[in-house]
């Protein structure tokens, strides 16, 4: 009889285990395992320091001007995410999602994307929102109240975002499927979709069942899990025994977890994912082992359950920094260039600040609108009953 | 996908319009016509290809159209909805399987939370053309989960829409509108009627799919039904009929939006109404139509509404359910009550 150990930490030879494989007592004890290591088997191609280094499976060709503009993404993404951060706090947002932490994750896996793949986003995603095109300002309405997302998911291939935990990753498997039913699977002119979503997701069913349908229909998906250690105040170690990546191997293809905080690492795996997925060799698994740098939502008071040393561990990880250190030691960007950012940064933030200060609340016809396409006579009658008892107030007192 | 020149001998080619059909086949016969009518309808469910599902609805679409636009899919139901979202946005019409009513709450999450809200979200830039078939009801002498009738909780949700056909003409056609249909549809089939027989015409223009319709004129009193209990009260109406009162039988057919105008014109009529659903009574099908009427129709009504369902407990044991599902018995005792108020 094989002893649980050997099953679910395999020898280090078989299978690298990272980690959380083998918890010390204090760890046991505490609740937690090491969260700041992604172990053996993370791919990274540069360090938090900013040096250079290679991996024997992946690698990427990347020129001055392509790393200027990952930097000039992140630190864009990141004012969008403070800017709104600092509206909620002056009361223009009801709530906001941040991203902080998780600049490299989003832009390295949204950069790798071609416009002809689709995205299907949870509700942190605003750094692939932005390498979809959208205008940041169209993330606001959501979380101000006066919509559910404005972009047109079809033309910008970029589904609403998805609020309850693990439902957008059957969506995209089905949207898979589709791509690959439509024939538009099988070669470098193929068609792929990405799916995002957190570790805390991973404990959904939709997340498992979403595997096990991309799996037995082939389909081209790349499932990209942030795990950003933490769902609300839950630990990953509350989700998993095992080091997330490695469950694709129970469902029959491959998983991989990258430093989802080097922008560069993250680029490569992502884009070698969706080639494969492309040309029929779908699905695949990253998991982009990251951090969340900031509370889950505005409501949320991390101090309550994790220690700001973990913080202080994962700043040094910032994934903005090692990419300015790389440039700057590379003598590829000057002085000028960062202050261009920076400057580019501020105008982004002013216009976010007019954008949401400026927003009109929605007309009480919108409560009504577009429920049905094919409409409903009933719901018709209501909206009018209640907007004739509206006009009964209009001009006059309440 | 299917091969272009496919095998037509198993093919729907009815040699005259009109045929007997049974509930079961028309479905069949329904869905053949709707996937020959648009190469984007695909079918989805658990034992739906080879086997041509537990009640044989799909049998011969597999072989017909192929592995890809007749799934067999893995046994997850919230997995068959979430993907079909996924598969409509791609420009799909995806017609969803549940293989028994009690089934389907796994998939709840996906119908609720995307199916039926995807297009309000998106402002009308998402449709979501997924028809989600479900054979309902008891009678089958069934184990548990078998046998239920969860209609109410979609239709208490906003964007979806819930119907159900009561005999092969409406079985043939209302399947063929509710894939046309650019909202999802609930399709409730009443899983002990397959096999009853009646004429469907494949040549005649159907009636709009969301409208009630008188299926039996009468002047006593009105009775209101919809899915495998419309033909209880046809019965009820005939055997009240041999006693000299005289029914008005209306299948709903629309759950969600209910078309009550049928209704009120005859309550109006009649002053007397009876609403007969297997559905459990409380904040159900039949409640809204109490509520509704009673609102309509105030000051003509004889008598209150009275609802003869289910009862609000769980479906019970199936050597129970002659005594939990309304039967003739129930019905007139109900009409009875009415006309002695």
């Amino acid at each position: 009889m094989s002893s649980p150990e050997q099953w679910t930490h395999p020898e280090p030879d078989a299978a690298p285990a990272a980690t959380g494989a083998k918890p010390t007592a204090e760890q046991v004890i505490a609740g937690l395992r090491a969260t700041d290591e992604g172990g053996a088997d993370l791919v990274q191609l540069l360090t938090p320091e900013g040096e250079r280094v290679q991996h024997p499976d992946f690698d990427i060709d990347i020129t001055a001007e392509e790393l200027r503009g990952l930097y000039r993404d992140m630190v864009l993404i990141r004012r969008v995410d403070r800017e709104a951060n600092a509206l909620q706090r002056k009361g223009q947002l009801g709530i906001w999602v941040p991203l902080l932490g998780q600049e490299a994750a989003q832009i390295g896996a949204g950069r790798a994307m071609r416009p002809t793949d689709m995205a299907f986003p949870s509700y942190r995603e605003h750094g692939i929102a932005w390498t979809r095109g959208i205008n940041p300002t169209e993330l606001l309405g959501i979380f101000r109240g006066t919509d559910q997302g404005t972009w047109d998911p079809v033309e910008k291939r970029f589904h609403p975002y998805t609020i309850v935990i693990g439902n957008q990753v059957l969506n995209a498997a089905g949207y898979a499927m589709g791509q690959k039913f439509d024939g538009k699977v099988g070669d470098d002119e193929g068609e792929a979709t990405m799916c995002f979503f957190g570790d805390g997701a991973t404990s959904q069913g939709d997340v498992h069942e979403g595997f096990v349908w991309a799996a037995v229909y082939d389909a081209p998906l790349v499932f990209f899990c942030q795990n950003n250690q933490w769902a609300i105040s839950e630990p990953t170690e509350r989700q998993s025994r095992l080091p997330l990546y490695q469950r694709a191997r129970g469902y029959g293809f491959p998983g991989i977890r990258v430093d989802g905080n080097d922008v560069l690492a993250t680029l490569a795996v992502t884009k070698w994912a969706l080639d494969e997925c492309r040309h029929g060799n779908g699905p695949i698994l990253i998991e982009a082992f990251t951090y969340r740098m900031d509370a889950h939502t505005t409501s949320d008071d991390p101090t309550r359950y994790r220690l700001s040393d973990e913080l202080e561990m994962w700043k040094l990880k910032d994934p903005i920094e090692r990419v300015k250190v790389y440039l700057v030691r590379q003598q590829w960007a000057d002085q000028e260039f960062f202050a261009g950012v920076e400057a580019e940064a501020d105008e982004l933030g002013e216009e976010l600040r007019e954008f949401c200060t400026n927003m009109p609340d929605p007309p009480a016809e919108r409560i009504f609108s577009n429920v049905y396409a094919e409409g409903n006579p009933n719901l018709d009658a209501q909206r009018d009953e209640f907007l004739d008892y509206v006009s009964g107030f209009a001009g006059g007192e309440h | 996908m299917a091969a272009p020149t496919m095998d037509r001998s198993t093919a729907a080619a009815p040699a005259t319009p009109v045929q007997t059909l049974t509930i079961s086949k028309a479905l069949n016969m329904g869905l053949r016509a709707a996937m020959e009518a648009n190469p984007k309808v695909i079918m989805m469910g658990e034992d739906i290809g080879k086997l041509g599902g537990v009640f044989r609805i799909t049998d011969g679409l597999q072989k017909d159209f192929g592995e890809q636009r007749v799934l067999d899919t893995p046994l997850a139901e919230s997995g068959i909805i979430g993907t079909a979202v996924g598969l409509a946005i791609r420009g799909y019409r995806p017609v969803c399987e549940i293989q028994f009513d009690g089934f389907i709450f796994p998939g709840f999450d996906q119908i609720v939370s995307q199916v039926a809200k995807l297009h309000y979200r998106t402002q009308g830039k998402i449709k979501m053309p997924i028809v989600i078939r479900v054979p309902f009801g008891g009678g089958i002498g069934a184990v548990e989960h078998h046998s239920e009738s969860p209609e109410s909780y979609f239709a208490h949700t906003a964007g979806l829409k819930v119907v159900s056909c009561s005999n092969p003409a409406d079985a043939y056609w209302m399947i063929q509108q509710a894939i046309d249909c650019d909202d999802p549809v609930l399709f409730f089939e009443p899983k002990r009627r397959y096999y009853e027989k009646g004429e469907v015409d494949t040549t005649a223009k159907p009636g709009a799919l969301f409208e009630s319709r008188v299926l039996r004129p009468g002047t006593d009193a009105t009775l209101v039904a919809y899915g495998p209990m419309v033909r209880t009260s046809l019965d009820a109406a005939n055997a009240a009929a041999e006693d000299g009162t005289s029914l008005e039988v209306i299948d709903l057919r629309s759950l969600s939006p209910l078309d009550l105008g049928p209704v009120f014109e005859s309550v109006r009529r009649t002053g007397r109404l009876v609403v007969v659903s297997e559905a459990p009574s409380e904040s159900s099908i039949a409640s809204e139509i109490a509520a509704r009427v009673q609102q309509e129709c105030f000051y003509s009504l004889q008598a209150p509404v009275l609802r003869v369902t289910g009862f609000d407990t769980p479906y019970p044991p199936s050597k129970l359910e002659e005594e939990f599902l309304p039967d003739l018995d129930r019905v007139l005792h109900a009409v009875d009550r009415s006309l002695a108020w």
